[in-house]
Formats: C-alpha cells, structure tokens, sequence
C-alpha cells in the first residue's frame, strides 16, 4: 500500500503546528527585529492556561463543547503573559544594544518554565491533557486523520486567512506593516508604535494557544518544557520561510513538518542510509534543511532581500 | 500675536554629545521659515525633535498653543505637525495609495481623504499615474514627491520639510521647488530645511544660517541672499 499520502497529511499537521508557533517569532521580529526566545513559553502557558480553564468546566462536558473555552482561555493567559513581557522586560530595553533584549528573553524563558513547574498543580512531569476520542477520519478510503490533526490542519489556514486580511485591510494592520517597514516614520504618521509592537506580541501569543491546544490534543499531555524544542523548530520555520514574512512562517512550518515525517518514514529505505533513518534523526534532518536553505536563500523561502529594509 | 511655532533655547544631545547647543527662532502662521546651514549644523536634529522623535536635552517648544517637550511623536502629528524627513522614508513595499492614507491615518472623514488624495494626485501627476505600484520601486525624485504629498495628507498647520532636493537631479529640483512655493501661494506655514541655500533663500519670508549646533545668523530670505558672508559660505561665490 501506498503510504506516501497519509506521510503527507501527518507532515502537513505537523508542519501546520509549527507554522502557528512561528508566526510569533515572525511577527515579533519583523516589527522590533528581536528574536523572542520566550515564545517557545508563552506557547506552553497557552496550553496550560487551556488545561486550567477545562478543569474548571463541570465534569463530563464534551471536549467539542470545551474546546472553544479552552481556546479562549489559552489564548487569555498566553495574551497576557506576552503583553506583560514586552511591557517589562522588553519595552524599557528598547534601543539597547541587541545582545540584551536576546538575554533577556532567554532568561525569561526559563523563568516562565520554572513557574510553571513550581507552581502548576502536577507540572513538575506530564500533565494529562483531555483527548478527542472517536474515530479518526477517513478520507479517500485508507487516509487516516486524527481528530487531533483535523483540529490543527482547520485551524492553522484559519488563523493565517484572519491575520492575512487583518493585516491588508485594516488600518492596525497597515500600521503593523509600516511599522515594520520604518518604524520613526510610522510616528510620523501619528501611528502609536508602541501599541502596534504590543499587538504583534498578542496575536503571536494568541496562535501560540491555538498551537498548544492542537499538541495536548494529539499527545495527550503537556508538559512545563514543551516549548523548548517546538519553540526552537518554529524558530526554525520562521528562518526557513523568511523571517519577518508571516505566510513565510506557514510556508517554511509546512516544509519543517513534511521533511521531517518523511525522514522518518522514508530515510531507512534509501540503500546506505539505514542508520539515518526513524524518529531519533528526524530533528537532524530537520536542522539540515534549516542549513541548506541558510546556504542558498540565506533570506528564506519567501523572505524579502534585507536591502528592501535601507 | 504669537507664532505658530516658538522655540526657545532648544537643546539636543546624543549622549554627551550636544547637537543642538540653544537656539531659539519662530514660525508665523502664513510664513515659510528655512534653515540652512552645512552638514552636521544640527537641521535635520531639529526638526526631528521638534516631531518628537528625538527628546530634547533643554529649552523649550512652543507649538499652537501647547508646550512640546517630550510629547511623543504620534500626538505631535495630532496636534497638526507633519514632518516629511531626510532621506524621504517613503514605505516602500506599500503602494503609492496606501502611502497617502497612511499620511492621513488620524484622520477619519474618508470622503476628505479621497479628496486629498486626489489633490495629492493633481499636484504630482505621476503619483497618480502609478497609484497601485509599490513606493520603492519609485525613483528619488518621485519618492520626494510621494513623501511630500503624505505629508500634506494629515491637512498639517505647520508643514516640515527635511532636505527635499536631496540626491535630485536639477529638473526634478526646480520642480520640488516650484511645488514648495505654490504650496506657500496656498497659505501653507512651511519649515524647510535646506542645503541648497539658493533655493531656500529665494523662497524664504525668513531665514536661520545654522552652524555647528547654534543660528549664527537671522533675516528675510531676501536679506541672507544679499549677505556678504552668507554667499561667501553658503552660495559659492569668493
């Protein structure tokens, strides 16, 4: 049997997770041109903000009834969590040399993780997360997709035709988009920068809840130092698609999660390359990608060339 | 009466650095002001801190009955000031069209807008010729134009214009500055500032001769055009 198609769909929903983590780091970077080491964590509380708000639901709810609250209430703590950082620990080193914000983010990376840890009931391991049970859908007779992805693979073009028309047609967005372009003249223009930074930081840490709900789904669980490596390899999407460029991060999501499931699935075939292949190496060939495309289009798939920005 | 804009011993510093050491000097309603002065005299320091981009160190700005001193830039523009900077900072992969609104982004009466923009279109054909096209792919003196024109877009008191022939060729010069004093003929309050003293002064109701941080020198355009030193320094002739 032809295993291709079903390799694809589980690489797309993969691939469609990290796209809705890295449009964080993109938009964050395109408007202030900092990397936020933080939103690996901020997509964590989002999940465990979702977690806290399903176990104040009453007892027996249907998740299809849950989900939605959990959604919200994700995206309500991951908001603030966000928000608050750019407030307090980013804003007041805005025009510091770039090395201090990096740090910054980085320790407030562990920060948020060690909170969580310490203080979230059970987090010091895997904290269960409630499941889609029933069947996984069948489409085309033998492609199999599991609530879980169908959840991520709806939800990702969604957010991304939102933001997509959010940012074209109207005014906060175009103010983003020439924020991003020149943000003395976007003052000029009598644009509130600093609202318009705050807002990039909100909508990332909203579809960073998004993506956290759509990984405790398929897992099963979550757990308080789940954002580090999903927060590096959307980092990583969002250099493969082009920093800065938010369907780049879709984009360059997609080309992450489809390579690496076909790693998986298909590297142990190649004659030669036995040992190279299953799910140990998958983050290597990850990261390869990452170096080739580096190499070749150092801007990114769909990035713009850096002289656009004189 | 007083003037539109007063400024009173204005300092300006880059860390120790003071690039504006005091200077005083006013715009009337009506009037079209210039400063002119070589490179590093602190204009473009001016007028950047006047639109609030930069804090001043000292002294005081009077603008429209407000004191500015360390009010940000967006409610600057509010208050009815438009700065069109150095180095013309069109947006360049916006469209020519959505650089204009974006000129006009405080304002909401849309009808208004789209009049302006036309008008906008009416002053400089070509902006209305390549509406659709992104503003970078615009040559210097288009862009010039372009910047202008958004700058006219928030309907400015007090219009700032940073180095407008900058990098142009001497046709699209005397255009940009045939546009500046038909905007002057329209009662539009100007603030050039200039390197090509020439063209400044022979726009200018009056004029500041800026060096190195303090106004070495105030008339009448007409004045500054027939002083001896200034055309020894700034016009060229020995």
């Amino acid at each position: 049997m032809n295993e291709l198609p079903q390799q694809l769909a589980n690489g797309l929903a993969l691939g469609a997770l990290y796209g809705l983590i890295a449009i964080g780091y993109t938009m964050v970077y395109g408007i202030v041109q900092l990397i936020n080491f933080a939103h690996g964590e901020i997509f964590m509380i989002g999940g465990f903000g979702a977690l806290a708000t399903y176990t104040i639901l009453p007892s027996g709810i249907s998740i299809a009834v849950a989900l939605p609250l959990m959604l919200i209430g994700g995206a309500i703590v991951s908001v603030a969590v966000a928000t608050a950082a750019e407030r307090f620990a980013y804003r007041p080193l805005r025009g510091a040399p770039r090395l201090a914000p990096l740090i910054t983010a980085i320790g407030l990376s562990i920060a948020l993780q060690q909170l969580v840890w310490r203080f979230y009931p059970g987090a010091k391991g895997p904290v269960s997360f409630p499941e889609f049970t029933g069947e996984s859908f069948k489409i085309l007779g033998n492609l199999a997709i599991s609530r879980a992805d169908a959840f991520v693979l709806a939800a990702a073009p969604l957010c991304m035709l939102a933001l997509g028309l959010f940012v074209s047609k109207s005014r906060s967005g175009r103010a983003m988009q020439a924020t991003a372009q020149d943000p003395d003249t976007a003052k000029l223009m009598g644009i509130n920068t600093d609202r318009i930074i705050v807002m990039a930081f909100a909508i990332g840490a909203a579809f960073a809840a998004v993506a956290a709900v759509a990984e405790g789904l398929d897992k099963g669980q979550i757990r308080f130092e789940m954002g580090f490596l999903l927060g590096l390899k959307a980092f990583t999407a969002a250099v493969l698609g082009g920093i800065g460029n938010i369907y780049g991060a879709m984009v360059g999501g997609v080309a992450l999660g489809i390579v690496e499931t076909l790693s998986i699935a298909y590297v142990q075939d190649i004659p030669g390359m036995e040992q190279f292949g299953g799910g140990a190496w998958k983050d290597v060939w990850a990261f390869s990608l990452l170096i080739l495309v580096l190499l070749f289009r150092p801007q990114g798939l769909l990035g713009e060339r850096v002289a656009d920005r004189a | 009466m007083t003037a539109l804009l007063e400024v009173e011993d204005l300092r300006v510093a880059y860390g120790k650095i003071e690039a504006v050491k005091g200077i005083s000097f006013s715009v009337e309603a009506g009037q079209v002001v210039t400063l002119i002065g070589t490179n590093g005299a602190g204009k473009t320091t001016t007028l950047r801190t006047l639109s609030g981009l930069l804090k001043p160190s000292g002294g005081k700005i009077h603008f429209d009955g407000q004191v500015l001193n360390g009010t940000p830039a967006h409610k600057i523009v509010a208050l009815g000031m438009a700065h069109s900077p150095e180095g013309r900072h069109i947006f360049p992969r916006l469209t020519i069209a959505e650089n204009l609104q974006l000129g006009a982004f405080l304002r909401n009466d849309k009808a208004g807008i789209e009049k302006d923009i036309q008008r906008a279109y009416d002053l400089f054909p070509i902006l209305g010729e390549r509406r659709k096209q992104a503003a970078g792919t615009l040559s210097g003196g288009e862009q010039q134009m372009l910047a202008m024109g958004r700058a006219l877009m928030s309907q400015p008191k007090l219009l700032m214009l940073d180095e407008p022939s900058m990098g142009l060729s001497p046709i699209m010069m005397q255009k940009i500055m045939a546009t500046i004093s038909e905007l002057k003929a329209q009662g539009t309050t100007i603030l050039l500032v200039e390197q090509n003293a020439q063209a400044a002064l022979s726009l200018a109701d009056h004029a500041y001769v800026m060096e190195t941080g303090t106004i070495k020198l105030s008339g009448t355009g007409q004045d500054l055009l027939h002083d001896e030193s200034v055309r020894k320094t700034y016009l060229g002739e020995d």
